[in-house]
């Protein structure tokens, strides 16, 4: 089975969010960068497992400029076979989709599995982008996924639980939470990812649909207005009469 | 020129997230000075779909189409783009829920529509281009995106506008999409749902704890406070990791992004992937013993003290309120 993850780079969790040149770009300053953890911990981690069990290749993709070098080679390192760069910045999702779409065409995989989201821009789109360039079924939102003769059986999140679905292959995952353990690379596999095949390919031509104008960090926190714990009524008075929420 | 809004049935009622999505449509439509109309895939009846109008929807498109009950997100992209052809919608919204996460990036690749995912306010049209506001990095900051193309895909945050309703009747049309069974890619086999319970993601009110409550036995009190006001249950990652609950109640950066009226936080330090599912909240309520929890800075209304002694005096003054009302 050959499967292909498309990866993504975001700033870590705790870095400090800024923006400069008059809000219009958000600042890499003091910023540490870091695979999407959703493409780290659950789609990537969850190829591997399927290439274990059946074998086959696990193929990682970037759209990302020469810096994103140091992600790849963790992908390869958890246990991706190899990876491609696309040699563009990604400022668009249906340019990067465009980007995963033409590399997917002239490869045949059977599974492409993408994150859900970055934690960045929290977009949700890429995934299913690529699914309809290619018009392959999709799922999102996956908690589980096994694969049999063909036949993904797939547990994905709707309102208030959750649903089972099957699919056949060529199909696009979007993964989340739950679907696998993250894996931490050892020793062996950081050394054997300095010698797997990275190539890097330069973009198709595709134009770009959205671009962002400009950034706004929220006002001045909220002022709290504290209450007694001897006076709970008065907090539940404040919610019916002020706030008017219950 | 129209907008349509695709407004999503579940069990022969429309879901609450795809009413703000159809007010959402109607609202730009407004804006632009042209027609809402809305498109609905699946069983439905029609004086259901006729409510719409309070939302101020012109006229329904509806695939009365039993095959169109479970979602699968290629045929429903396919359907979807008839309508707008045969509405010649220039805006579609869609909710940003579970199936709108996918419905609508697939929807405007066959488009070939720019699409902000998220959108948290009314787009702002000049030319033929429209800018809308939509948070990003877990809502640490928002950023307003261009969109570039004639057609455009807003797929719309729950409870980023609150509908208003009017009396308004929408007519309902009846809608066959050029879908075929082979366009149909995936099977439902089951589903589980917590049934009785509110879902998080539909909820207006949500009471949710965290690790200062100690253990999953404490939780009773919780449950009572959710069950009085009508609301549901929530939780911190750290409470879902050692299975004290169920992971679909974690919020946050990693669990689910919510935006009820009310958000009241027992016992949960208030770390920032935690706030980012919950920030968007109109009302914050925050019960913590440590005066310095990070989630004060986040609240309107703070109890300094101990979750043990303060929620059941909360659910006495609450049961007192309901009696009274
Ligand atoms: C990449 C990443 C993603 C994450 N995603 C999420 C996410 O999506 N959601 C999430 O919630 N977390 C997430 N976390 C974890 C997050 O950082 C916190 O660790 C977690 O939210 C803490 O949960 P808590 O507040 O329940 O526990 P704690 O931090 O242990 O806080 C317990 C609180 O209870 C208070 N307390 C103790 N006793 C009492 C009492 N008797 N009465 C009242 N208050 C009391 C304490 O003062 C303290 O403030 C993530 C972390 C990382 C690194
Ligand atoms: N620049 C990129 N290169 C490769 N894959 C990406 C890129 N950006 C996003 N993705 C993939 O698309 C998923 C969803 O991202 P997004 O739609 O941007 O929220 C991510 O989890 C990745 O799997």
């Amino acid at each position: 089975m050959k499967i292909l993850v498309p990866i993504a780079k975001v700033p870590d969790t705790t870095s400090k969010i800024a923006f400069v040149d008059n809000n219009t770009k958000f600042s890499p300053d003091g910023v540490t960068f870091i695979m999407n953890p959703t493409d780290e911990w659950y789609a990537l981690v969850r190829a591997i497992e399927l290439k274990e069990k059946q074998g086959g290749e696990v193929v990682v993709i970037h759209v990302g400029l020469a810096d994103s070098e140091q992600i790849i080679r963790k992908a390869l390192a958890i246990g991706a076979d190899k990876a491609v760069r696309v040699d563009a910045d990604p400022t668009d999702a249906y340019f990067v989709a465009a980007q995963i779409a033409a590399h997917a065409k002239t490869e045949n995989y059977d599974l492409i599995i993408a994150g859900k989201e970055t934690i960045d821009y929290n977009s949700y789109e890429v995934g299913g982008m690529v699914a309809e360039l290619l018009d392959l079924p999709c799922v999102a939102l996956v908690q589980k996924l096994d694969i049999e003769n063909g036949v993904a059986t797939i547990k994905r999140e709707i309102e208030g639980g959750t649903e089972t679905v099957e699919a056949k292959l060529p199909l696009v995952i979007c993964a989340q939470k739950e679907l696998a353990e993250a894996r931490i690379p050892n020793m062996k596999g950081i050394m054997g990812a300095r010698t797997k095949p990275l190539a890097v390919v330069p973009a198709d031509a595709t134009e770009k649909l959205t671009a962002i104008t400009s950034y706004a960090v929220p006002e001045k926190a909220k002022e709290c207005k504290y209450v007694s714990p001897d006076n709970v009524a008065e907090l539940i008075r404040l919610l019916h009469e002020e706030a008017k929420v219950i | 020129m129209s907008v349509l809004s695709v407004v999503e049935i579940s069990e022969g009622k429309i879901k609450k997230a795809s009413v703000e999505a159809a007010f959402y449509g109607s609202k730009v439509a407004e804006g632009l000075g042209t027609d809402s109309i809305a498109v609905v895939l699946g069983e439905a009846s029609a004086d259901e779909l006729a409510t719409l109008g309070q939302v101020g929807v012109k006229n329904v498109l509806h695939a009365n189409d039993a095959r169109f009950n479970n979602f699968d997100s290629k045929a429903f992209a396919k359907a979807v783009g008839e309508a707008v052809s045969a509405s010649g919608a220039t805006v579609v919204s869609i909710s940003f829920n579970q199936n709108g996460k996918l419905l609508a990036p697939r929807l405007s690749v066959r488009l070939k529509a720019a699409y902000v995912p998220g959108a948290v306010d009314l787009p702002v049209f000049s030319g033929a281009s429209a800018t809308v506001k939509k948070n990003v990095f877990s809502g640490k900051a928002s950023a307003q995106y261009q969109l570039n193309t004639e057609k455009k895909v807003i797929a719309v945050n729950p409870n980023s506008l609150s509908p208003v309703r009017g009396t308004g009747t929408a007519s309902v049309e009846a809608f066959a999409p050029a879908v075929t069974d082979a366009d149909f890619s995936t099977v439902v086999k089951s589903t589980d749902k917590i049934v009785g319970e509110i879902p998080l993601s539909e909820a207006e009110l949500v009471v949710s704890a965290g690790r200062g409550l100690k253990g999953p036995e404490n939780w009773g009190m919780i449950e009572e406070m959710a069950h009085l006001l009508g609301a549901a249950t929530a939780c911190s990652r750290a409470v879902a990791d050692v299975d004290w609950r169920p992971h679909h109640e974690h919020v946050g950066q990693t669990g689910l992004t919510i935006r009820p009226n009310l958000y009241v936080a027992v016992g949960i330090s208030g770390a920032i992937q935690h706030l980012a599912g919950v920030n968007g909240s109109k009302v914050i309520v925050v019960v913590n013993t440590d005066p310095e929890a990070p989630f004060f800075k986040a609240a309107d209304y703070g109890i300094v003290g101990d979750a043990f002694q303060v929620v059941p005096k909360m659910n006495e003054e609450i049961k007192k309120l309901k009696s009274a009302h």
